[in-house]
């Protein structure tokens, strides 16, 4: 992605889908930038699913969204 | 980008009954990845499916006409709906035991025939729904609930099977690597004949647990420790390849 | 279902022609464009006739590598949209008992013929017997409401092979042909006729292809390719085919729908053939080729001064129990020769307090006059 000097970055937009997650935190490890956190909050189904902690430091890896075994991470398309 | 996998799917059937971590979760992105990248409408594509965790990829999840059959006999249904009606795009979806145990005798005679099947055989090395027993794929040494001190028997290559049965495309991919994944699935997909993928899936309820892996995280690690490219391997040593898994393409 | 009439696929006239044979060709007539088998005595002529004809008329034909692939693509290719059957003996139906509970719960309309030889197990295996009767509509676990007819000559394995597959439509049932080697076996003249009347299952796009509104009704059936996204499945399911294993209100309505959307209309199905039962003391309850010595005997009989009478089951389930009831009001006593130990004979006793005789013969040969006659005026 083109960045015009002194232009800053757009954040990512991640969606993460707390009904869905299971709190596997595949994507929790997998991610190089460490942009997940386990959510605090117990889901309905029993879960701590994660949270998008750090959504600044994405580089669209896409890693999280394709390891996810529930579809529960949507990585927005960027522009 | 997800975006377009979600209208491929039945929302109703989500979250997913797979255990959390689940390979055949990561399989299942995958092959919708697959049709969603060759901009195929899964309308025309009818999925077949067995009994266990992974005859449930399909079924009731992907937005298409869903054909969840018996134990092991999911490609014998398939051969009659593909016989009937040639148009019908058809994928079976079934785990190692499905295929490959109950179901050998069907999977070898369909490679055989060399029809124009594509098999996605999600292979955990264990049976996991009915709690975690041995299969024809466990490695040597493993422990299951049927073989507590350790398997003894020797598991099967699934690549080397269908290739010599007569399969006209065979490869075989981890989930941990699910870029490779995709392609390779849509190799098959467009591939005409039998095509036979089969996907390192990690079962981290029943095999993990057992076999001292402490997370689902450990497992994929696991995969990307020892699985090879083919083409790595051309340039390792015997030595170096010792107890790695080879992937890729081996039939094409 | 809709009802239609079509051309015969064969010329119109006589023939002179096997029964197995005759199996095939009415199979042909009804429709059946799959056939999937494996070889078996005496059903492999039913197959051979099919793989000769089936690409004549524009159908698929394959040699499965086992009876549990047949009939399983048999089930696949009748939700690709087929009219599809496979033909077998015992052993070969044991192995198809799976497939055969997996038809019933997902509704799926196709043809299963016995040629039913001597049992159990390998036997006997070009040797008649009637020993399957039972076992169609109790081999696969649970409850199974199934249609069986069985036929007695050559004309019968041609028409009764019909009306097997517009039951099947009709109902969305599997449906058995119970024949047997005798009359799979057989040569005797066959009627062509111009036409032939035939039912289609009913399609309605939209509508639940797994459930009706009516406790004991017949749903729409889409095909593969049709953009109905069908699901379907073996596990219990609501009428949209999602799996509800968990539902208890759903299982009770899903299994009372199975078992009654036949038994509640079974007089469309049970047919019985009756032979000088008017003024009957004795009646005489047989089907299949044994029913062809049973009428000689009950005329040998009427000649010795007997009052006898020979009530022919030509449909086996769901059973004539009316048709018994009403015979043993008419009868002192039932006699019922069969080429087994007493199958039929058992189930009679479901529906009359008048004696039933079971004249079982299980050496592997047809049961003849003489021991009917005997066997009933030793029991008088």
């Amino acid at each position: 992605m083109k960045e015009s000097p002194g232009k800053k970055k757009k954040t990512v937009v991640i969606h993460l889908n707390p009904k869905w997650c299971k709190g596997c935190y595949i994507c929790l490890e997998v991610c190089p930038k460490k942009v997940f956190e386990k959510s605090p909050e117990v889901s309905e189904k029993g879960f701590q699913p994660v949270l998008v902690a750090h959504p600044e430091l994405c580089t669209r890896c896409l890693q999280c969204e394709m390891l996810c075994p529930d579809l529960a991470i949507n990585v927005e398309k960027g522009e | 980008m997800n975006q377009r996998i979600y209208e491929m799917i039945n929302d109703r059937a989500f979250p997913t009954p797979f255990c959390p971590g689940c390979g055949h979760g990561i399989l299942m992105g995958a092959v919708l990845r697959a049709f969603a990248e060759l901009e195929w409408d899964l309308k025309n594509i009818l999925f077949v499916s067995g009994i266990g965790c992974a005859a449930w990829i399909p079924s009731p999840h992907f937005k298409a006409d869903t054909l969840h059959t018996l134990h092991g006999r999911a490609i014998a249904y398939a051969t009659g709906a593909k016989l009937f009606n040639p148009r019908l795009k058809i994928m079976v979806i079934s785990g190692d035991g499905d295929l490959s145990s109950i179901g050998g005798n069907h999977l070898i005679h369909a490679a055989r025939r060399n029809l124009d099947l594509t098999v996605v055989c999600a292979n955990n090395s264990i049976y996991g729904m009915t709690g975690g027993q041995m299969a024809s794929t466990t490695p040597l040494g493993s422990v299951t609930t049927t073989t507590p001190k350790g398997n003894q028997e020797r598991p099967f290559d699934l690549c080397r099977l269908a290739e010599a049965a007569g399969a006209s495309f065979v490869a075989r991919q981890p989930v941990a690597t699910p870029i490779p994944l995709t392609r390779t699935l849509k190799k098959a997909i467009t591939h005409k004949g039998f095509s036979f993928v089969e996907v390192l899936s990690p079962c981290p309820t029943q095999y993990g647990r057992r076999n001292a892996f402490r997370s689902a995280f450990e497992m994929i690690q696991g995969l990307k420790n020892t699985c090879v490219s083919v083409e790595k391997a051309k340039g390792m040593s015997a030595e170096d390849l010792a107890g790695k898994v080879l992937v890729g393409e081996f039939v094409t | 279902m809709e009802r239609k009439k079509v051309k015969s696929t064969l010329a119109p006239g006589w023939y002179f022609m096997q029964g197995d044979e005759a199996c095939a060709e009415g199979a042909l007539a009804a429709g059946c464009r799959f056939y999937a088998g494996y070889p078996i005595t005496p059903a492999s002529e039913i197959m051979i006739r099919m793989v000769q004809r089936l690409p004549e008329l524009g159908g698929a034909f394959i040699q499965m590598e086992d009876e549990i692939g047949s009939i399983s693509s048999v089930i696949g290719a009748a939700w690709a949209g087929a009219k599809a059957m496979t033909a077998t003996s015992g052993p070969g139906l044991s192995l198809m008992v799976e497939a055969i509970g997996y038809a019933v719960i997902t509704e799926t309309p196709c043809l299963i013929v016995d040629v039913q030889r001597a049992g159990p197990s390998t036997g006997q295996a070009t040797r008649p017997a009637q020993g399957d009767m039972m076992m169609v509509k109790w081999a696969a676990h649970g409850d199974n409401e199934i249609v069986a007819l069985s036929p007695w000559s050559v004309q019968e394995m041609y028409d009764l092979t019909v009306r097997a597959f517009n039951f099947a439509e009709r109902f969305r049932v599997p449906v058995f042909l119970l024949a047997d080697e005798a009359v799979g076996h057989l040569r005797e003249t066959l009627v062509i006729k111009e036409e032939v009347e035939i039912f289609d299952r009913v399609k309605i796009p939209g509508k639940p292809p797994f459930g009706t509104e009516e406790i004991n009704g017949v749903p729409p059936m889409p095909a593969f390719g049709e953009g109905a996204n069908l699901l379907v499945t073996g596990s219990t399911h609501d009428p949209w085919g999602f799996r509800k294993t968990q539902d208890s209100a759903i299982q009770a309505r899903l299994t009372e729908r199975l078992i009654r959307k036949v038994r509640d209309f079974k007089l469309e199905v049970v047919e019985t053939d009756p032979h000088l039962l008017d003024d009957a003391e004795i009646g005489v309850v047989a089907y299949g080729f044994t029913a062809r010595a049973a009428l000689a005997a009950v005329k040998i009989l009427r000649n010795q001064g007997v009052k006898a009478g020979l009530l022919r089951l030509v449909s086996i389930w769901p059973f004539a129990d009316g048709a018994i009831t009403g015979l043993g009001k008419r009868c002192r006593k039932i006699f019922v020769p069969e080429m087994n130990r007493g199958q039929i004979a058992g189930e009679m006793t479901k529906y009359t307090s008048t004696p039933v005789i079971p004249l079982p013969k299980t050496n592997g040969e047809v049961i003849e006059p003489a021991e009917i006659v005997e066997g009933i005026r030793r029991n008088l």
